[in-house]
């Protein structure tokens, strides 16, 4: 069969402008840029880990099951509880707690980028327009083709990790709160604005209370992204509980790895249980043990370990 | 009485720019031939009006009509493609966005049609929204709400969440929120229509009873045309985005502009709409004291009347039939006095028809007394039954 390949004058070096594109032009240029960059991000995961590793064991699980309590009921507090001393007994709490800042930090740059960015998507159409695209482009790149462009711009380590991170976990963020924003009924926003409300006065007072729920659940699909994101970070030097599932992989040691896998399960669950609940309705919903066990294993919450979660 | 709000040759073409939409609505196209040829909407259509201060301006439409882009235009919420609106004066069309947002917060306040109570916030918040968009202190503004929510009766729910209370509640809450920043002008867009009928009848007259104390200038939109004649001091028709007629009910009624109002008000009760006053007769009326029995059966015969008032003192004392004074006159010695009937019906000139009916069962002529007591005219009970009879079958 011919193909337009089998001429040589045809062939587009594609690869090689790449290379050209980014070793030759944006890595020498803006490498100072990438590296400042990493500066408020390791502000934060620094001070979070050094408070998460300093806090007891004891201590914090039982702030978390209080939180749990308060947000998603009796259920999902036992839960936590059982499932944090589980951690604790297999030997990776210390993991367990640097992911947990990881996580914790990406999520929080996801919030401060992506909530301002929905705003103006959903205020401004021409904004979405080209929003949209590269939200979409963000989402279908496979999370380890980030990988290689992040190491030559920003080197390898745990920040360069967080920030492959928050670039793979922000696009629901900012997708849920366009949308929420734009479902908001038009009549009230319209009454805000006739009663004289500035844009700014009609944002906080009526859109984004009104949009919180949708942005909640946009807050709960970035944090499983992240959350699964952390664990391939490790391949570029990120440590915590992904480490432990790629040094497992790497010597073969199914029960490593395996740990490292249910301990990111589990923390996963946990995180997802009380982020859901922060999004429903305020009121504290007292739900038996059972009813919780089983909707957290029902089929509908399979992907709660990270997976393939993507916000429409 | 001084103009409030003026609206000078409106227009609204949706979609696009306004041009050449506009040019050929002067060539004298239609609506659907400039959709045809532009694909824009023409939703309001030079549209001029005026209303006067404290009066309840009605705009009376069916859906499409351009109605509720019109009230939209007096407080800026939709610009004006072409044509002035001004409100003291003031072109609230082409101002800044601050001075909107100024005539917005002190002068206009709207009543929406699906009440857009703001669910997150408590009843009390909700009325008190303006007045936290103006920036005033929170204790102050909670009181100035609770002033607003008892003027409305709903003082007690204060701090109930809107999806806790009826439809009719809700837009009392939604009426309160409107009053609450003492706005000059209050525009209502169908605020009734999408409640039960027996709620719409009971909200309107409390909007009349409060319109009585609170005198603001009103601009009412509505589809139903009870509600409008109801309400309105002024109602002006919409057809196709222009007002094909502005008037007072008994005008619009009366004396319709075109077939279009005509068939529109083919099926109203003209007893609710015309006044005792449009179907009155210059009445005459002899001195009890100097008439006698002779000069009233002169009159009548006169007159061709069956009856004649009689006033003493200029004040309407009775009336006396000719049969009566006739017999009476027959059998010889009776007076006036003695067949005077003091029981007569009786009304005011803006009296509705629709109340005469039982004056009229008497088949005595209705005498229409101003406040004083003195004749101003006299109602036929067969011109009560003609009036209704004209613009209905």
């Amino acid at each position: 069969m011919i193909s337009p390949s089998d001429f040589d004058f045809l062939a587009i070096p594609f690869a090689d402008w790449i290379n050209l594109f980014v070793r030759d032009w944006l890595v020498p240029n803006f490498r100072p840029f990438f590296r400042s960059m990493q500066w408020p991000v390791s502000q934060v995961l620094n001070g979070l880990s050094t408070f998460l590793n300093a806090t007891p064991m004891l201590v914090f699980t039982a702030a978390l099951a209080l939180i749990a309590w308060r947000t998603a009921g009796r259920g999902v507090a036992i839960f936590t509880l059982i499932a944090l001393v589980f951690i604790d007994l297999i030997g990776l709490w210390p993991e367990t707690m640097t992911t947990l800042a990881m996580v914790v930090t990406a999520v929080f740059f996801c919030v401060v980028i992506g909530i301002p960015l929905g705003v103006l998507a959903a205020r401004s159409d021409i904004f979405q327009a080209v929003l949209r695209p590269i939200l979409d482009i963000m989402q279908t790149i496979p999370s380890f083709v980030y990988l290689v462009p992040i190491v030559m711009l920003f080197g390898v380590g745990v920040v360069p990790g967080i920030i492959a991170t928050i670039i793979f976990a922000v696009p629901p963020i900012i997708r849920l709160t366009n949308l929420g924003i734009r479902n908001v009924r038009h009549d009230l926003t319209e009454a805000a604005v006739a009663f004289g409300a500035t844009p700014w006065q009609s944002l906080v007072e009526v859109q984004f209370p009104l949009a919180l729920r949708t942005i909640m659940a946009g807050l709960n699909q970035t944090l499983m992204l992240a959350l699964s994101m952390v664990v391939i970070a490790a391949l570029i030097g990120a440590g915590g509980l992904g480490l432990t599932v790629f040094t497992g992989l790497g010597r073969l040691d199914v029960g490593n790895a395996t740990a490292g896998g249910v301990g990111i399960v589990l923390l996963a669950i946990i995180l997802d249980r009380i982020s859901q609940a922060l999004g429903e309705k305020r009121s504290v919903r007292t739900v038996s043990l059972m009813e919780t066990m089983r909707s957290l294993f029902s089929p509908r919450r399979d992907a709660a370990a990270g997976e393939s979660q993507r916000a429409g | 009485m001084k103009t409030k709000i003026t609206g000078k040759n409106l227009y609204k073409i949706f979609g696009g720019s306004a041009e050449d939409a506009l040019k050929l609505l002067q060539a004298g196209k239609d609506k659907d031939e400039i959709f045809e040829a532009t694909g824009q909407t023409v939703g309001v259509n030079d549209a001029s009006f005026e209303v006067a201060e404290g009066e309840i301006f009605v705009v009376m439409g069916l859906s499409g009509s351009g109605k509720s882009t019109l009230v939209r235009m007096i407080n800026g919420l939709i610009k004006p493609s072409a044509g002035e609106i001004l409100i003291d004066g003031v072109d609230v069309g082409s101002c800044s966005d601050e001075q909107l947002r100024r005539v917005r917060r002190e002068k206009v306040a709207m009543v929406f049609q699906h009440f857009a109570l703001f669910p997150h916030k408590t009843v009390a918040d909700n009325v008190a929204f303006g007045l936290k968009i103006k920036g005033m202190p929170a204790a102050e503004r909670r009181e100035k709400a609770q002033v607003a929510l008892d003027q409305v009766g709903l003082g007690a729910r204060a701090d109930s969440y809107p999806d806790e209370l009826s439809g009719g509640m809700q837009q009392r809450v939604g009426l309160a929120r409107g009053l609450a920043s003492e706005p000059e002008i209050l525009l209502m867009d169908e605020p009734f229509s999408a409640l039960d009928p027996l709620i719409r009848s009971d909200m309107q007259q409390e909007l009349l009873e409060l319109q009585r104390s609170l005198k603001k200038t009103i601009v009412f939109i509505t589809h139903d045309l009870n509600e409008a004649l109801t309400l309105g001091s002024t109602i002006a028709i919409m057809r196709n985005g222009a007002i094909v007629q502005t008037g007072a009910a008994e005008e619009i009624v009366g004396s319709p502009a075109d077939d279009y109002v005509a068939a529109f008000t083919k099926d109203i009760d003209r007893s609710l709409v015309f006044t005792a006053g449009s179907v009155a007769e210059p009445g005459e009326a002899l001195d009890l004291a100097a008439a006698d029995l002779k000069s009233a059966l002169a009159a009548m015969e006169r007159l061709h009347r069956d009856a004649i008032h009689l006033v003493d003192d200029g004040k309407v004392a009775g009336i006396v039939t000719y049969r009566d004074a006739n017999a009476a006159l027959g059998r010889n010695g009776g007076t006036l006095r003695d067949v005077l009937n003091e029981d007569f019906p009786a009304a005011e000139p803006d009296t509705r028809l629709f109340d005469l009916y039982e004056l009229a069962q008497t088949g005595l002529p209705i005498a229409l007394t101003n406040g004083d007591g003195r004749l101003s005219g006299i109602v036929e009970p067969k011109a009560v039954f003609a009036q209704l009879s004209t613009g209905g079958a």
